[in-house]
């Protein structure tokens, strides 16, 4: 098992969280749509893996460098 | 008569309408949120309020707190700039309910023209050009895929309900379609709220030429020439210039005909734009939509003519304007803009933002205008959009504009957050750019250009 740390490469407001804890997800997918400076961001995952964790929320202002999702793959 | 413009705009815009007022001698009114607070538009104005709102980026939208200032300053106008609420009738009709003149054209333009499908329909009727096309809501996948090959290959499909390029792709195999139709079928009832599928036949080699046009609100309307806006990327503008160079006169003139026949029609008010698509294979040209605002790109066409359109915008409100006869209008030499945005063109031209640590435009010259809401050490935020400014270059020749916009790009200093500065110089000094007319696809075919 190890976690795939997925951070934030902008200071931007949560648009919409695309996971909840549990999903299982593939490289490119889509966790979180981001909003900064009127574009939309989206985060997408880097590998293939099981959600383990979310820490932000829609409505929430993230920085560069914030953690957003945790992912664990087997 | 106007004596007091209440200014609802941020950045350059909300700046270059305060001179403006200040031109016309009409006072002007600014607002701002918590990080525009040090904004050069708030210290310019005459007076300035904070705007209330629930985060910064809503301040600007915050119609009740915007005629709420409005009226206790003792307002008699709104200049709307562009973005934010400037293409929002019921905002438009707010202001004139308050008895205050809306600086901009009557709700009823704006509504139509918001609407893509009725503003097409419109045109069409009108007798100008619209590319083929159609929306398409009904689900069967059958139905889709024969109106695609109807209009013929390769196609277009968007989200009807959409903007700003998402979502759009085109698509040149009818093996591909069914998946193309389908994914944005998804993707336009999930962020649009609005399964409606548009086609439209698609233009390979396509330049985006708009006309200004001028309207004084009873029928009667002047052009100011065309902009070439063909360099974008992802399908927003990146450099504008004026006027078209390699395009037919007689169609120039047919372009400026249809645009007139719209403003015309609606007994169009104060400024607009009229933008199409030009085919350069065919020289067909057609229309796209009509923007019913001052442009972030006005100032290549103040220019190449001399005219403040900003200031003919306030004079028409307030009843002051002198009819501008059509044939006083020259153009003459050409001017190129470039904007400055705050982004990193290495990293998928994320957005950049910070502190501006230094922030010194190159200095302004009867050729060289440089217009910006931002000053050294503001920050520039995520909550509103990129432009840290406009640089517009004027010369004899399109060479000589181009060759002094730059130098003015290298001369301007900015630390503290990244910019595209790197690509603008790249692209005013590309051959394929000096020696012929670029078209949409410039970027894509030299993405080289891109990092630059």
């Amino acid at each position: 098992m190890s976690t795939t740390r997925i951070e934030s490469e902008v200071n931007a407001r949560v648009l919409r969280v695309e996971v909840t804890v549990g999903d299982n997800v593939t490289v490119d997918d889509v966790l979180m749509v981001l909003e900064s400076m009127k574009m939309e961001i989206p985060v997408q995952s880097s590998v293939a893996g099981r959600v383990s964790a979310v820490h932000a929320a829609a409505g929430d202002t993230v920085e560069e460098g914030q953690l957003l999702i945790e992912l664990s793959q087997s | 008569m106007i004596g007091k413009v209440l200014v609802a705009n941020r950045g350059e815009i909300a700046v270059r309408i305060v001179r403006a007022c200040r031109r016309c001698n009409v006072k002007s009114v600014a607002v701002y949120t918590e990080p525009d607070q040090g904004a050069p538009h708030v210290s310019l104005a005459d007076e300035a309020y904070p705007l209330e709102a629930a985060s910064p980026a809503q301040g600007y939208l915050n119609q009740t707190a915007l005629l709420a200032i409005a009226r206790a300053s003792g307002c008699d106008a709104v200049h709307p700039g562009y973005g934010f609420l400037a293409e929002n009738a019921q905002f438009a009709s707010a202001v004139e309910h308050a008895g205050m003149v809306w600086i901009g054209p009557t709700p009823q333009s704006i509504d139509i023209m918001g609407n893509k499908q009725r503003a097409r329909e419109l045109a069409a009727s009108l007798g100008v050009p619209v590319v083929p096309g159609r929306t398409l809501t009904a689900c069967e996948d059958v139905t889709l895929v024969q109106a695609a090959t109807s209009l013929g290959l390769p196609v277009l499909v968007k989200a009807s309900g959409g903007g700003g390029g998402i979502g759009m792709r085109v698509v040149e195999r009818e093996d591909d379609l069914l998946a193309a139709i389908r994914a944005t079928r998804d993707l336009a009832s999930k962020y649009f709220g609005d399964a409606a599928v548009y086609l439209e036949r698609f233009v390979p080699s396509a330049r985006h030429i708009e006309v200004q046009v001028f309207g004084y609100g009873d029928g009667k309307a002047i052009h100011l020439y065309e902009r070439d806006c063909s360099i974008q990327r992802r399908y927003q503008k990146v450099i504008e210039e004026a006027p078209a160079v390699d395009v037919p006169q007689q169609t120039l003139q047919a372009m400026r005909s249809a645009a007139l026949t719209l403003a015309c029609d609606q007994e169009y008010r104060g400024a607009g734009t009229v933008e199409f698509l030009y085919d350069t294979e065919t020289g067909s040209f057609y229309f796209l939509e009509m923007n019913t605002r001052i442009q972030v790109e006005h100032p290549v066409t103040e220019m190449i003519t001399g005219l403040d359109l900003v200031a003919m915008q306030i004079e028409l409100a307030a009843g002051k304007l002198a009819a501008v006869p059509q044939a006083s209008i020259k153009a003459a030499g050409h001017a190129i803009e470039c904007r400055v945005y705050a982004e990193r063109p290495a990293k998928r031209f994320l957005p950049s933002t910070g502190r501006l640590e230094v922030f010194v435009p190159p200095p302004e010259s009867a050729d060289l205008r440089v217009e910006t809401g931002y000053s050294q050490n503001m920050q520039v935020t995520h909550f509103y959009d990129p432009l840290l400014a406009k640089v517009i270059a004027w010369g004899q020749s399109r060479q000589a504009a181009a060759a002094r916009m730059h130098r003015a790009l290298g001369a301007f200093q900015i630390r503290g957050v990244e910019t595209n500065l790197g690509m603008l110089r790249a692209i005013v000094s590309h051959e394929a750019v000096l020696s012929s007319a670029p078209t949409t696809q410039f970027l894509s075919q030299h993405p080289q250009v891109l990092t630059a």
